[in-house]
């Protein structure tokens, strides 16, 4: 399988990066060069291979539904680019 | 006391329980250095005495009244992918730039916990996405090593990069790194360090920036294999905060270092022994075989089938992670912000203007891979093959205790060699490293030898998940019997 240049437009659009003009041709070949070596990974035999997600093998651990955190509304917005009266502010969103 | 700089942990850690220096006066000189060295190396994003000095004073506080922790006073460089409470951490990317955490890493918490004190944070690869040290948005980081008798600048690896360039410089007693695909033991070979990437889940990822979060290990560099056994164990630990984390106990992994290697069995997996590898790698490999012989232990021929396959499967599922990790930067919580027209095109610039190209590159790959149409053919599929692959390391620990094999198939390269050409050339910097994480089993790199140029190479040791303790015996004595003491000849 191999990607074209509006495929790469289409992805970036899907990843939320402007369109990377200047870059698309090169970017289109190198996603080229390492889609067609990871087809590598065809010769391998997985018929009734589980796919692996962890190296964990316990199960999640889970504990009592409770508030255990919070009231740091401070420490919260300290690093945010813009916040008024204890709020993130963000581009308007809902028309 | 022996010199300042030339000193192993275990030796400050001596010194200053023995009261011939304060952490004081450790920590000021060692933040001097790090001043020092920074403009020729580039290895630090930030040094701020001032919170290095008044860490230092307080270990020297709590010393006095008798508190001493396993670390107590002792300089240490941390990667800035750690989060470290009030300290600028960007993990190297523009994305990141000004972000000061509100929180402590549990891995640095666990340090601070013991004593330990931050000389600085180190540079790295761009979210750690990188073999070379050179993705960093502040700039390629130089290795204080050099062939002999050239002047040109090599990359100290990656992604780990800042952390062993200061500590082959000697700065610090000890660093943290995080390894991801090989981003500790490549760089700990390239700089004549011992690398440490305990079992998955062993130290906590909670606070640690996330790259990919299946794959990613915090871990440590030391001077010496003990030094690197005493910080590991000091980080690890269960922690709640991550759900990944390992509720067991910790081995102590400094008492294995002593411990004999008769009768152990060490593997030789055929399949490390690649096409254009130089020849001196092969021959430290052989010498490898042969200290461990002679000191008791049995050597296996073992096959491990599906190695040539974990880069490619890696190179799926870590950008499939790293995409999705990645999402939060969208400049509205913290971090960069590009206002726009918009809130999409606010996040489509300020994505565009906060990654670099390999950052960029890979998201756009996990995003193809992890996109309706391709989910099954790239992503499932490399999950499956990591199944294989864990399945051979397996089958492999059936017949022996550890693993031995080299690091790295190559020498520490120039810096721009390799970033300008194809990606995959830089990416096959990992594949001897890159097996360990797909199957989340411990593995250390040791300084074993020079090259003919006069640059450290690595051997790897690899053991069954959770047996830290086997590793750091196999570790140890081939570390004795290497006897590895080359340091970089100053020149920054």
């Amino acid at each position: 399988m191999s990607v074209s240049e509006d495929d790469v437009r289409r992805i970036a659009r899907l990843a939320r990066i402007a369109e990377p003009k200047d870059r698309v041709a090169k970017l289109t070949g190198e996603l080229n060069g390492i889609l067609a070596w990871v087809e590598m990974l065809n010769e391998v035999d997985v018929d009734g291979v589980e796919p692996m997600t962890t190296p964990v093998s316990t199960p999640l651990p889970l504990r009592d539904d409770t508030v255990t955190d919070g009231e740091i509304r401070e420490k919260v917005l300290k690093n945010a680019p813009k916040a008024e009266e204890g709020f993130f502010v963000v581009p308007k969103s809902v028309e | 006391m022996s010199d300042m700089f030339s000193m192993s942990l275990l030796e400050a850690r001596d010194a200053l329980a023995k009261g011939d220096a304060s952490s004081a006066e450790l920590t000021a000189a060692h933040v001097k250095a790090a001043e020092d060295a920074q403009g020729a190396l580039n290895c630090f994003t930030v040094i701020d005495p001032d919170h290095a000095l008044s860490m230092a004073k307080a270990s020297d506080a709590r010393r006095a009244k008798g508190e001493a922790g396993v670390l107590e006073g002792v300089p240490l460089v941390i990667k800035d992918l750690f989060a470290v409470k009030g300290v600028e951490t960007t993990a190297s990317s523009n994305i990141l730039k000004g972000f000061k955490p509100e929180y402590e890493s549990s891995v640095t918490q666990n340090l601070w916990n013991e004593g330990a004190v931050m000389v600085a944070k180190s540079s790295m690869d761009e979210f750690a996405m990188g073999s070379s040290n050179e993705t960093a948005a502040t700039g390629p980081v130089v290795n204080p090593w050099r062939a002999k008798g050239s002047t040109e600048k090599l990359v100290p690896g990656g992604s780990s990069g800042g952390s062993v360039a200061a500590l082959s410089a000697g700065i610090g007693y000890g660093a943290t790194g995080t390894d991801t695909g090989g981003s500790i033991r490549q760089p700990a070979a390239f700089t004549g360090l011992v690398g440490v990437k305990p079992t998955y889940g062993r130290c906590s990822r909670w606070g640690v920036v996330a790259f990919a979060s299946s794959l990613d290990h915090p871990g440590a560099f030391g001077k010496t294999v003990r030094d690197s056994a005493l910080l590991t164990q000091t980080m690890s630990g269960h922690d709640p905060k991550d759900s990944t984390s390992y509720p067991g106990a910790v081995p102590d992994m400094l008492g294995a270092c002593d411990k004999p290697v008769k009768g152990l069995r060490i593997g030789v997996p055929r399949e490390y022994r690649m096409d254009g590898m130089p020849g001196e790698i092969d021959t430290l490999w052989s010498k490898g075989v042969d200290w461990l012989k002679a000191q008791g232990c049995e050597i296996v021929d073992i096959s491990l089938p599906m190695t040539k396959y974990a880069l490619p499967a890696y190179y799926i599922i870590a950008p499939a992670e790293a995409s999705s990790n990645l999402a939060r930067y969208d400049g509205m919580r913290y971090g960069l912000r590009v206002d726009g027209e918009d809130l999409i095109d606010t996040y489509e610039k300020t994505r565009a203007a906060g990654f670099g190209t390999e950052v960029q590159r890979r998201i756009l790959i996990g995003t193809y891979v992890l996109s309706a149409g391709y989910y099954d053919a790239y992503y499932v599929k490399a999950l499956k093959v990591r199944r294989r692959i864990y399945e051979d390391f397996q089958a492999a620990f059936e017949k022996v205790d550890a693993i031995l094999t080299p690091t790295t198939p190559s020498a520490a390269f120039g810096i721009g060699s390799k970033s300008k050409a194809d990606p995959i050339e830089m990416y096959l910097n990992d594949i001897f490293t890159v097996t360990a994480n797909i199957a989340g089993i411990p593995a250390i790199s040791v300084p074993a030898g020079l090259d003919g140029q006069g640059l450290p190479l690595g051997l790897q040791v690899i053991t069954p998940a959770l047996d830290e303790e086997t590793m750091f015996s196999v570790a140890a004595a081939i570390e004795d019997a290497a006897g590895f003491t080359a340091k970089p000849e100053r020149w920054w």
